[in-house]
């Protein structure tokens, strides 16, 4: 999908830049606590099921399964119009945590919740690559 | 044993601006104009007031509006309650606590909000850099949503009614009951901007798709306008000049985790889900001795989806609830009688209190719910929290 200049950034604001810089390295990576072992996202300083601070940036599979979406038909900002409608789903990735990106390539009649996706990646600048996904299988 | 907060506070007083689109006044003049009304409403004048409880970016800051209106003697002020939507009505938990505590003895809140002629949200993310918008959700939105093309309620909350479209098979008809019910009653409101704008559900389902699964009537209006409630001790309104509207419950309730969608187990266990049970309890009443229902419809979907929360049906039932004009004036459980969000105006959940305080008290002429005693509130905002009041003539 085409992504016109406009298109919102991430703002990476404090650990949330520590996960766009794995994906700049074309790896998805979340939080998971290395007391627990819970895995969490968004990235958080602390671990919400044991109060562990401590923590590392456990690689995940990139698979996950359809929990809801969204199709947008009408474009908020103008650096939208050309790629609506698109389609965004919340995912449940295998790790148990749940991860908002837009899917690409999949037209919104096929969804189907526990739809198998996988998240490939998007160099939107030379600094920023955000995830997306994609159907698996 | 009843619950040490029950009926202990009041509305005494309410008022309101006219509901436009469009408008040369700031929201400054709008809520102290509505607020003096609520007042005179009330019998009291601006120096019995010694509470403010507002809401941020929905109203001005208590300093200012008691700068204003004369308000020597503040003593409990409050800039901001719960998020968004479910700020006005956890707004009458918080002004109750103090009444009860004595900490205040008469407060004032209001909401005045140009969400047309001021920024829109729509706006968000282009006109305002989130990640300077105080509270929990500016940042989650920047960093995670936005870049994905998600950034406004109709997104985040689509994904609540796609997943309750997907669990129930919901039909459209569902959603567009709410929507015609809201539409019906707006039309028996001189204040309602819709009045006189009809909607059929052909109309409804012609209406063309904003973000799957809503429709454009599925969505709140936009509109400029301010609305004000005066609250007092039980004591002292029966001296005051209009019958009293006790609150008997309330609660609120925050959905985990708070600032994400991500991490909620079950997206249809919203903040309404935990509070509902807590405040029928305090009213000692059940969803079956309500009269009315004005449940916070920022979008159709939502409304459904909170009648379940309430416990006025069960899970996955409000489809089949809200048809056959169940929810109409007449039916079994009227809701939106004023005609809500999506018909009336938008003043973030502020005239849905209003709006029961007045159908308690039997002023709503055409639109009077028939012996009236006992309605429900409810407040929604930010990712899913909930708030609720049980009001008792």
């Amino acid at each position: 999908m085409k992504k016109t200049s406009g298109w919102p950034l991430p703002a990476r604001m404090g650990l949330a830049a520590e996960f766009y810089q794995f994906c700049k390295l074309h790896e998805l990576r979340f939080q998971r606590c290395t007391d627990c072992g819970t895995w969490r996202h968004l990235p958080r300083p602390i671990c919400g099921s044991c109060g562990s601070f401590n923590y590392q940036w456990a690689r995940s599979s990139g698979k996950g399964k359809v929990y809801s979406w969204i199709t947008v038909a009408q474009p908020m900002l103008p650096a939208f119009s050309a790629a609506a409608p698109y389609t965004v789903p919340l995912v449940d990735m295998d790790e148990g945590v749940r991860m908002v990106a837009l899917i690409e390539d999949t037209p919104p009649e096929s969804m189907r919740i526990g739809m198998p996706v996988e998240v490939v990646f998007d160099d939107m600048t030379p600094e920023i690559t955000v995830p997306r996904f994609r159907r698996a299988g | 044993m009843a619950h040490f907060l029950k009926d202990k506070a009041c509305v005494a007083g309410v008022g309101e601006t006219r509901y436009t689109r469009g408008t040369d006044t700031t929201t400054l003049q709008d809520a102290l104009l509505a607020s003096s009304k609520a007042l005179a409403d009330a019998g009291l004048k601006p120096h019995d007031i010694d509470g403010i409880v507002s809401n941020a970016g929905l109203a001005p800051a208590p300093e200012t509006l008691a700068a204003n209106l004369g308000i020597e003697n503040l003593r409990f002020a409050v800039g901001n309650t719960v998020g968004g939507g479910a700020g006005a009505c956890a707004g009458l938990q918080i002004a109750a606590l103090a009444i009860a505590s004595g900490l205040a003895r008469n407060v004032l809140m209001p909401v005045g909000w140009h969400s047309y002629s001021g920024l829109r949200v729509r706006k968000l993310g282009s006109e305002v850099d989130l990640t300077t918008v105080p509270g929990p959700i500016g940042a989650t939105i920047a960093d995670f949503y936005m870049p994905q093309g998600a950034m406004v309620p109709a997104h985040f909350y689509g994904w609540m009614a796609t997943r309750y479209v997907q669990e129930y098979g919901v039909q459209p008809q569902a959603p567009a009951a709410v929507a015609l019910a809201a539409r019906k009653h707006a039309h028996l409101n001189p204040l309602a901007y819709m009045r006189g704008r009809p909607l059929t559900m052909e109309d409804y389902l012609n209406s063309r798709i904003i973000s799957y699964p809503f429709r454009l009537n599925d969505c709140c209006l936009e509109t400029d306008g301010a609305c004000a409630i005066v609250m007092t001790s039980a004591e002292q309104a029966r001296d005051l000049r209009k019958p009293p509207v006790f609150i008997s419950g309330c609660a609120e309730g925050h959905p985990y985790p708070d600032d994400d969608f991500g991490g909620r187990a079950d997206l249809l266990h919203i903040g309404l889900t935990d509070a509902a049970p807590k405040a029928f309890a305090m009213a000692e009443v059940t969803p079956a001795d309500l009269d009315f229902a004005e449940v916070y419809d920022c979008f159709t979907y939502v409304v459904l989806i909170e009648l379940e929360a309430l416990g006025v049906c069960k899970r996955g039932e409000a489809p089949d609830f809200v048809r056959d004009g169940r929810i109409e004036l007449g039916g079994e459980l009227p809701i939106l009688t004023h005609g809500g969000l999506l018909s009336e105006a938008h003043l973030a959940g502020a005239a849905h209190i209003v709006e029961a305080v007045r159908q308690l008290r039997r002023e709503c002429g055409e639109r009077q719910v028939r012996d009236a005693e006992v309605g429900v509130v409810t407040g929604w905002g930010d990712f899913g929290d909930g708030s609720i009041a049980i009001l008792r003539r």
